[in-house]
């Protein structure tokens, strides 16, 4: 963890944890996992570990707040002290606040906002342990979980990033690649609709470079968006074996 | 929240939009008139007030002594921070930073830090110990629309502005000398952000137009016409095509900020 490797992509090409470039890191995800939200769902990508609850549609906390034509959508993304390396503060970081208004604005276009007027939709996400593209793979356990709680949706939301280690354009950064490595280009879609509903940039690209990683990143959610359905599907075939017990 | 106004508007802005044509005339690749003023603060190390349209901004830079971050002694630290003041438009409360504030400082903060604008390296005065802190407050004095892209060009604007005062170490202590250099700049980075209403994008959105589009994205670009830093906004999407047909145009209208600011 001190120290630093020298590079993050070697002479084969494969990355530090023996991924090849475009290859993702193992995904789990389940559903159903607080049994006292009315949706939830939890995430371990690499060596994340997220949990995301959904309380609502309910009645809206401040009054005032309330829309009367639709919907209001809350999201709080927040990081357990214990997350990360060094101690996290447990009061929200700037980076939180941005991240919050990020994720709410990556799932507001997929839910049909004006089903429930002068109501109210938390999304709660907590992040137990960071491992690179925490947002990413909150944004996966977060659509899953308004989908477990019933919320008329026009399509999942699935989320992957992308970004350059060394000078290869790899897909789903962990820890060391996010840090170290050259950009990162969080990306989320709506898989069935062809439309990006997070993206976000930070280091150097040229215009061919951000294309690729873009593409990249949205093979990438691809991915993931089978494990997703899986994954909702597992809860009802649960369920279903229960019942016929 | 969208006012009466707005909402009258709102079929009429997208009318229009639908024809190429904007609201207060422009097309819709073009920015409002910009206008930007250096050093109209005497009292901060730097300043500059940006007037895009009705957009006003104006950032102060203040510049002192302070400890480095343990993970990189021997580099100085910037801050960014923004102040949506409640004179700046009646949607606008008093009271500490919200969410939107926040997004406008970091979104600013990564265009300059991701740029690598300031050469850091160049503000340590003893390493681990001391350092040259660059605070950047982004002050809104009137909300028109497009507070990213005019906040991003006052920041570098008073950046460019910016001096910190000659030192000496004598004994191990930092003594100030009169006389002032400027900061050790790399990078001018310059953001543009679009608007996507209906299926057409447009280049710096109104307020009218913020309030009805479905969505922005911002990006900030570097001397090289490289991409430095990204962020969508708003509870809309963009189809990939419309991703890179941004990331073109603002490659384009840097260029041109950068001919005519000679950045």
């Amino acid at each position: 963890m001190n120290d630093k490797p020298e590079r993050l992509i070697d002479k084969k090409g494969l990355r530090l944890d023996g991924r090849k470039p475009d290859e993702m890191r193992q995904v789990k995800l389940e559903v159903g996992v607080v049994p006292n939200a009315d949706g939830s769902a939890y995430i371990e990508q690499g060596k994340n570990r997220i949990v995301a609850g959904v309380y609502g549609p309910r009645e809206v906390h401040p009054k005032h707040m309330a829309l009367q034509d639709r919907t209001v959508l809350k999201c709080r993304y927040h990081m357990a002290p214990f997350s990360v390396q060094e101690r996290k503060s447990p009061a929200p970081s700037r980076r939180e606040v941005e991240l919050s208004k990020v994720i709410r604005d990556s799932l507001e276009p997929a839910i049909f906002m004006e089903y429930y007027p002068r109501t109210m939709i938390d999304v709660f996400i907590e992040v137990l342990q960071a491992d690179g593209g925490t947002r990413c793979a909150s944004i996966t356990a977060a659509a899953l979980a308004l989908a477990d709680a019933g919320i008329p949706m026009r399509d999942l939301v699935v989320a992957c990033a992308a970004g350059k280690a060394d000078d290869t354009i790899v897909l789903d950064l962990m820890d060391e690649e996010d840090k170290l490595g050259k950009a990162d280009v969080p990306v989320a879609i709506m898989p069935n609709l062809n439309a990006i509903t997070l993206l976000q940039m930070d280091g150097k690209l040229t215009h061919e470079e951000f294309e690729s990683a873009v593409n990249l990143a949205i093979e990438g959610c691809k991915k993931v968006y089978d494990v997703q359905k899986e994954a909702l599907k597992a809860k009802y075939v649960g369920i279903k074996e229960e019942a016929e017990e | 929240m969208a006012s009466v106004v707005t909402r009258i508007k709102q079929k009429q802005i997208a009318q229009l939009i639908e024809k190429g044509k904007r609201l207060d005339g422009r097309s819709p690749n073009d920015y409002r008139e910009l206008k930007i003023e250096q050093g109209i603060i005497e009292r901060a190390e730097g300043s500059a007030r940006v007037r895009l349209g009705n957009t006003e901004v104006v950032v102060g830079v203040k510049i002192e002594n302070g400890t480095p971050f343990p993970d990189t002694p021997n580099e100085g630290v910037l801050t960014v921070n923004a102040e949506l003041t409640p004179l700046a438009s009646p949607a606008f409360e008093a009271g500490p930073p919200d969410a939107d504030s926040i997004e406008l400082a970091r979104i600013v903060d990564r265009g300059i830090r991701e740029s690598k604008m300031i050469d850091t390296e160049k503000l340590c005065i003893e390493q681990g110990k001391k350092v040259f802190v660059v605070f950047v407050d982004i002050y809104v004095i009137n909300h028109d629309g497009n507070l990213i892209d005019a906040s991003a060009l006052a920041a570098v604007a008073a950046l460019l502005n910016a001096k910190m005062s000659n030192y000496e170490i004598e004994d191990g202590e930092v003594k100030f000398k009169s006389g002032y250099t400027p900061l050790p700049i790399k990078q001018h980075p310059i953001t543009v952000t679009c608007a996507r209403i209906g299926d057409k994008l447009i280049v710096d959105p109104g307020i009218d137009e913020e309030l009805v589009m479905d969505a922005r994205l911002s990006m900030a670009i570097d001397d090289d016409g490289d991409i430095r830093a990204i962020q969508k906004g708003g509870a809309g999407y963009f189809t990939p095509e419309q991703v890179f047909e941004i990331a073109k145009l603002a490659k384009e209208k840097t260029k041109e900020l950068r001919k005519k600011l000679d950045w």
